[in-house]
């Protein structure tokens, strides 16, 4: 029985024995015992044991091309622009070959590869340093599909979570994030001043059966699938292709590869 | 026991203090709400949950339905009639209650109550944000 | 005994007026940044921890120095101290008291604090260090405030404070080591990431807490009628000598560890601290005068001339508490943070409001230590009378 259930009954156990007198709550709370109201999955929604993202880092040459990819998660996610950079919030921005990969700065490597934008973003790590920091669970890695998420109605905003990163995907919320949204989103929340957020691998649209944003607009330089399926695209390219992961020897499993 | 009217009168004096939100407010309590349902939440004639129930506990409902779609990716919620909805503040119940400020607003006002939903889920009755 | 925090001379007055002056001060600042949100700070997506963290981690050494004197005095019976072990006690309580308010300023959601124990999380070290805190202030409220009542009502204290009282001892090293924890368990902050990070946190713990405890000795002595004694202050003085000794001993491990090494991510934290990295050196004078403030401090302690001399053992202390705060309070944390998990630098420097609300939490220590030494020195008074 998974918790979200046990609370259900727990609701209802609870206020069937505390609050008899009310007959209108006993008419649910009685039948078989217990609600029948429940919670699923939606019928489209993508499943997997574990997301994973196959970057081809080949086929982006300019910071330009990645532009459009940057812009499709800002807007899907209301990401604020601020104008001070403490302030910044990002969930998956571009960056250089040393800094995407600190560890491995190969010299003398071919100027066209060290020169290629990278995009960075929350690795889902399957083994995430930052859940293992969070004092409350307000971070945790999604048992269904291994995403780690945000409950930001949890965050209390103590940061440990982004001290414990080693990929600086996290940012905080310094203030109220509202005014500096350049075109707000309707069907999608913002966030409150003093919660840590981060990219959720686009839960929300998976939930719909749609893939990820960034994926969607990277035009197939980006893959995403299921990294436990043999028979997924991801796992395909990973067969076929020598890819990399950033900090790999730190242990945390990232779920997001290169293939450079 | 000379101490006896320095006692009482303080005691006195913090009963007033104590019971001052009582007795300043006394006669003047303000006007019961009246929660307006907006045209599409008539039309539709039912909520998620039969409107008493609604009334009383659509907070523990909302509790249930963030902790099921944030912690346990089930989005989509089945009343006890077997009818489906998608667990969302912002698209599903504000779709119906399209008028926060005359539904939503007049009880929590009302009854003091300060919710952080708003903090980050948008109204999206305001057409002009 | 609260009574005895009520009678004082006008001076104390002054002094009590003042540091609620400040406190409201920097209540006000808090105000403001309870509304507009942890953006008046300094701190950034890259250092996300910044003075209030820094000088949190300072204060739970503090904390922890107190038990420098219970320890001998309980477990080895070294009756000097006697006189003194509730003012090591109550320094605990102060600093632990600014701990607490410094994690509560550092929060984004203050209001949400309960969540710690509303949804008890045991992998995770701040869950640990809640724990470690509160028990700790918990223990030495309870043990200082009844062996001092003993002690006015000229009785034994009371049997059942004993095992309060042991295992308080092993719970002030439990403090600091948690909270060196916090940090030293991250992957990927190679500053940090280093088994030794607990016994250095504890060897400047030793050294500023005794410290600062020899300073507040020197000046209760100067203004009260109870003396806490020349031996007791002496024999304080060896602790500090020792422990700073390990501490910089420690941290010259640390250098060697990583520049011998030769790994890149161990090296530039220090680099960045004390050469600057990538143009970027704002922390650089201060950890120079802060190294060679510990290394004045050892001179001065370690030198029997110097440190039997109160004057210059007082001076000597200054140093060392001034020394380990920007080691621990301005180096520690930034120094894990820059370069950044991507090594780039981005610095971070405190901001007024930052600075003043950082203030106001001192302050507030501050008032504690000065209600609870006054309640201690009174009662000492007392019974010499």
């Amino acid at each position: 029985m998974d918790s979200s259930r046990r609370s259900v009954l727990k609701f209802f156990g609870l206020t069937a024995l505390g609050l008899a007198s009310r007959p209108v709550f006993n008419a649910f709370a009685t039948e078989h015992g217990h609600s029948a109201m429940h919670f699923e999955k939606g019928a489209k929604a993508l499943k997997a044991k574990q997301w994973a993202m196959v970057i081809d880092t080949r086929k982006f040459e300019s910071a330009d091309e990645l532009e459009p990819i940057i812009e499709a998660c800002n807007k899907a996610h209301n990401i604020p622009q601020f104008e001070n950079k403490n302030h910044e919030i990002k969930w998956i921005w571009e960056t250089e070959y040393h800094n995407a990969f600190p560890q491995s700065p190969n010299r003398f490597l071919s100027e066209e590869a060290e020169q290629r934008p990278y995009l960075v973003l929350c690795n889902h790590c399957e083994n995430p340093p930052c859940c293992r920091a969070c004092p409350t669970q307000a971070t945790f890695k999604r048992e269904s599909d291994g995403i780690v998420i945000m409950d930001f109605h949890r965050c209390i905003g103590c940061r440990f979570c982004m001290a414990a990163c080693p990929f600086g995907s996290r940012s905080f919320n310094f203030r109220d994030p509202r005014p500096f949204i350049p075109e707000l989103n309707k069907d999608y929340p913002t966030r409150m001043k003093g919660v840590v957020e981060k990219c959720n691998f686009c839960a929300e649209r998976l939930a719909k059966g749609l893939e990820p944003a960034c994926v969607e607009a990277s035009e197939g330089a980006i893959v995403f699938g299921d990294l436990y399926d043999p028979e997924s695209e991801v796992r395909k390219l990973l067969r076929e292709n020598y890819t990399i992961r950033r900090k790999q020897s730190l242990g945390t499993e990232p779920c997001v590869y290169y293939i450079v | 026991m000379n101490d006896k009217k320095y006692i009482l009168g303080g005691l006195l004096i913090f009963i007033v203090l104590f019971a001052f939100p009582f007795w300043f407010n006394l006669g003047k309590a303000a006007p019961a709400p009246n929660p307006v349902l907006s045209e599409k939440a008539k039309a539709a004639g039912k909520c998620v949950m039969p409107t008493e129930f609604m009334r009383a506990e659509h907070m523990k409902l909302l509790g249930m339905w963030r902790r099921s779609v944030v912690r346990h990716a089930k989005r989509e919620f089945i009343n006890p009639e077997g009818k489906q909805y998608t667990m969302s503040l912002q698209n599903t119940c504000l779709n119906c209650h399209d008028n926060k400020a005359k539904f939503c607003d007049k009880c929590h006002d009302y009854a003091s109550v300060d919710v952080y939903c708003w903090d980050c889920h948008i109204d999206k009755s305001k057409g002009e944000e | 005994m609260l009574e005895l925090a009520v009678k004082g001379d006008k001076k104390y007055w002054s002094w009590v007026v003042a540091l609620l002056a400040v406190i409201g001060g920097a209540f006000l600042i808090y105000l403001w940044q309870l509304k507009f949100g942890l953006g008046i700070t300094g701190m950034s997506r890259d250092v996300s921890w910044g003075f209030y963290i820094a000088n949190f981690t300072y204060l739970v050494g503090v904390a922890a120095g107190g038990v420098m004197v219970v320890l001998p005095y309980y477990l080895h019976d070294y009756k000097a101290y006697g006189r003194i072990t509730v003012l090591g006690e109550f320094l605990a309580i102060g600093a632990i008291v600014m701990c607490l308010l410094f994690i509560i300023v550092d929060l984004g959601q203050p209001m949400r604090i309960l969540n710690v124990w509303l949804y008890p999380t045991p992998h995770s070290v701040l869950f640990w260090d809640t724990i470690v805190l509160n028990g700790y202030l918990f223990l030495n409220i309870v043990v200082g405030w009844n062996v001092l009542e003993a002690e006015r009502n000229n009785v034994h204290y009371q049997a059942w404070l004993k095992p309060f009282i042991y295992i308080s001892i092993p719970w002030a090293v439990s403090i600091h080591t948690v909270t060196a924890y916090l940090y030293c368990g991250l992957p990927g902050r190679g500053f940090w990431l280093t088994a030794i990070l607990a016994p250095r946190f504890l060897a400047s713990a030793f050294a500023a807490g005794p410290a600062l405890l020899i300073l507040l000795c020197l000046f209760v002595r100067k203004v009260s009628r109870f003396d806490p004694g020349r031996e007791q202050i002496q024999s304080l003085a060896k602790t500090v000598a020792y422990a700073i000794c390990i501490n910089v001993f420690f941290f010259l491990c640390e250098v060697f560890v990583a520049f011998y090494s030769n790994i890149p991510e161990h090296m530039d934290h220090l680099k960045y601290l004390f050469a600057g990295l990538h143009g970027h050196g704002l922390l650089v004078p201060w950890m120079w005068a802060s190294l060679i403030l510990m290394v004045v401090g050892i001179i001065m302690t370690v030198t029997p001339l110097t440190r039997k001399n109160e004057t210059t053992l007082a001076c000597a202390c200054v140093a060392i508490i001034v020394g380990t705060w920007i080691d621990k309070g301005l180096g520690m944390i930034s120094g894990g943070f820059v370069p950044n998990p991507l090594h780039q630098v981005n610095e971070y420097a405190p901001t007024l409001p930052e600075i003043g609300i950082t203030i106001g939490v001192y302050a507030a220590g501050a008032l504690v230590l000065t209600i609870l030494y006054k309640i201690a020195v009174g009662v000492k008074e007392e019974v010499r009378a």
